[in-house]
């Protein structure tokens, strides 16, 4: 089996504060961290490749910074790490990143065929989660998003379970698949010290255009449709209204009912008997 | 089982210039910090002095993420609203051979590890060494709180900074006394550049640094600092921690004390504060220094007590000592011999050196303070009324005012009472 992990190195988005004043993010001084969401796609392809054996290849679209990101994700276990980077790259939305990213994992599959490939369900910076689906798309290959537990692997064939929004769905695709993980997929594990030193002394492959053979016209800046209009935090929330209950909870109760009913989070038949 | 020639525990300067050193002399080395990198954990105040750090890094400054090179330092002793300074500049002192530059700790110790790594350090970070390994009586090598973390090793360097955990297992230090330790904490309050320079009176790129005593500690025995950084200001206090239990203060309401006396709310107007930091500083000196090697282990920086308060220095001291034990330990690979016996030029070495030097002069220092915990609180407040007196011309005749100066000085303290503090301090001082 080959599980082939897509990761993007982000700013650490609880440190990101937006400037009032010009809307931009202030990014300065701010740490990058792996995404979170690809830190479970990872830790569960580290999980599968110690129960079925296996490659765990990690690829990573980025400046060549990200390489920390890569170098740090290595130590968990993986076997191959590749940064993905060139200036025409830069400026890439998801449905161009999606297509650089095909075309490195369609490469990688000359060699060595990918069987799984796990993303985060997201990127923490963007929150789109529309780089795996388009991949999926891409490839051809049927997409497992929200994916937060895999039930069996059996036969060629795939089972997990996804988050909806009211509960959860079993689905079974056939492999080769593309997942997408949620954080409930498995906790992280605190890499060995061996494979910590094995990273760190590990050097990433850097990919730049001319070890990949894309069109021009679908990266960067040119093949970006998306246009960012604008960013703005969003308002804060109010906190809300408290009824005070412990001196006359009967009354209380009735008020609590009474604004149901005025905000129609209760809809009741006109034609029912005993409604007010 | 990995094996090392020399295994570091901890990056901090003194954690690091013992790689750099032992790296550079050709012995395989491994450092092994707990934070995300080599600084992330690590505080001081923010004083970097370069003699130190250009022993361990020839020309630092040219590459090194510094604040700013300190031009002027200036001393205050607080009284209610009340400040009494004295100040030294050297314009000179902006360029090389510089005295000391403000740093922030989490760019600056990064780059040093950077410099480890270039000399050929391995560095190991989020991973915690739990314990040295033994065969008998001999270190080998360390226990890590990773999978598979035993690491192997001829010779460990401890900078494991205050928190004198592994030492106090390898038999080497004593736990940390309340006494003997400092609790500091500090804001880093951002500032445009502009307005640190105009209210510092500095050229472009130049840097100051203000220490407080007196009521910036509610009298007891500690400081109060404030330094210049890029666009920031690093203010903070720190005062030893038995006194502030006996006080019932916390070092955070000491800082908001401080950051309501007039003086230094001016400086720090309009700016926001970016980050709050706290830690703690080993101040028990030359009487309180752990025996500082035995076969296979040397004791470096903050863990080795190595902290001069007196003169608020202590990177220095941790960087010179971490050089020469890095240079001992690969002197004792190279000769094959990492007993006692031959640790102990490390021991001869830094006893020769400025750092058992200074320490040994003040070793009577906290003994003193300790016993005469008015200092901090009367000499301020005479001094400053003195001061005042003096300065106030209300048309009270000169040789009249000097008698009150007088009077006023011996109702603070009885004429025994000066000349016995006095006595004291020589004793303590010389």
């Amino acid at each position: 089996m080959h599980y082939l992990i897509c990761l993007k190195q982000v700013p650490d988005t609880s440190e990101v504060r937006i400037d009032p004043e010009t809307n931009t993010l202030m990014r300065e001084g701010v740490p990058s961290i792996i995404n979170p969401y690809d830190a479970h796609a990872l830790e569960e392809a580290i999980r599968l490749k110690e129960s079925f054996g296996g490659k765990v290849t990690i690829i990573c679209m980025g400046p060549p910074q990200a390489k920390e990101a890569l170098k740090k994700a290595m130590s968990f276990g993986a076997d191959r790490a590749i940064l993905l980077s060139d200036r025409s790259f830069a400026g890439s939305d998801s449905l161009a990143t999606a297509y650089i990213l095909t075309v490195a994992i369609q490469k990688i599959s000359e060699t060595d065929p990918v069987d799984i490939v796990l993303c985060g369900k997201e990127a923490i910076d963007g929150d789109t989660a529309q780089t795996g689906p388009g991949i999926a798309q891409r490839l051809g290959f049927p997409q497992l998003t929200y994916v937060i537990k895999i039930r069996e692997i059996d036969q060629g064939w795939i089972t997990v379970e996804r988050k909806t929004e009211g509960g959860r769905e079993v689905a079974k695709a056939k492999l080769p698949v593309l997942l997408t993980a949620e954080k409930e997929l498995n906790d992280l594990s605190y890499a060995s010290l061996p494979n910590m030193m094995k990273a760190s002394a590990y050097d990433p492959e850097v990919w730049d255009i001319k070890a990949l053979p894309c069109d021009p016209s679908q990266m960067g800046l040119k093949g970006s449709p998306t246009s960012v209009s604008r960013i703005f935090a969003p308002s804060a929330k109010t906190g809300g209204e408290i009824l005070d209950g412990t001196k006359d909870p009967t009354i209380v109760a009735g008020n609590v009912v009474e604004k149901m009913f005025q905000q129609n989070m209760i809809m009741v038949d006109p034609l029912a008997k005993g409604g007010k | 089982m990995e094996k090392f020639d020399v295994i570091v525990v901890g990056g901090g300067p003194a954690g690091l210039s013992a790689a750099i050193s032992a790296a550079k002399a050709g012995v395989r080395t491994c450092v092994i910090e707990r934070g995300d990198y080599p600084g992330t954990k690590n505080v001081m105040g923010g004083v970097l002095y370069t003699r130190s750090t250009e022993a361990v890094v020839p020309e630092f400054w040219k590459e090194a993420p510094l604040e700013r090179p300190i031009i002027e330092q200036r001393y205050g002793l607080i009284s209610g609203d009340e400040i009494l300074s004295m100040s030294y500049r050297d314009p000179a002192w902006d360029q090389p051979p510089y005295n000391a530059h403000t740093v922030l700790r989490v760019k600056f110790d990064r780059w040093l590890a950077q410099q480890a790594e270039k000399a050929g350090a391995l560095i190991i970070t989020e991973t915690v060494v739990q314990d040295l390994l033994y065969e008998g009586d001999d270190v080998v090598g360390v226990r890590t709180g990773r999978a598979e973390g035993d690491l192997g090793a001829k010779v460990v360097i401890l900078a494991e900074g205050v928190n004198n955990f592994i030492a106090q297992k390898a038999g080497l230090a004593r736990p940390l006394k309340s006494e003997n330790v400092a609790v500091a904490v500090k804001e880093v309050i951002s500032l445009p550049t502009e307005k640190i320079e105009d209210r510092f009176c500095l050229e472009p790129g130049q840097g100051a640094t203000i220490e407080l005593f007196g009521e910036s500690t509610q009298g007891m025995l500690g400081t109060a600092f404030i330094y210049t950084n890029k666009d920031s200001l690093s203010i903070g206090v720190g005062a030893l921690i038995e006194p502030l239990i006996r006080a019932k203060w916390t070092p955070n309401d000491l800082l908001d004390a401080l950051k309501a006396k007039p003086y230094v709310k001016r400086l720090l107007q309009g700016g926001e504060m970016k980050e709050y930091l706290a830690h703690m500083i080993p101040e028990g000196g030359y009487n309180a220094m752990p025996k500082l090697y035995r076969q296979g282990v040397m004791v470096v920086g903050d863990t080795a007590m190595f902290v001069n308060g007196l003169h608020r220095e202590g990177s220095n001291l941790a960087m010179a000592s971490g050089k020469i034990a890095g240079e001992v330990a690969a002197q004792a690979i190279k000769v094959g011999d990492v007993s006692e016996q031959t640790l102990n030029h490390y021991d001869d070495r830094v006893r020769d050196s400025f750092i058992i030097k200074d320490l040994h002069k003040y070793r009577k220092t906290g003994d003193f303070f300790e016993k005469n915990p008015h200092l901090f609180k009367i000499y301020p407040e005479i001094a400053s009324k003195a001061m005042k007196m003096f300065f106030t011309a209300d048309e009270t005749p000169k040789k009249e005012m000097q008698k009150q100066i007088l009077k006023m000085a011996m109702k603070k303290r009885t004429k025994r009472g000066l000349l016995s503090d006095m006595f004291g301090a020589w004793r303590a001082f010389k």
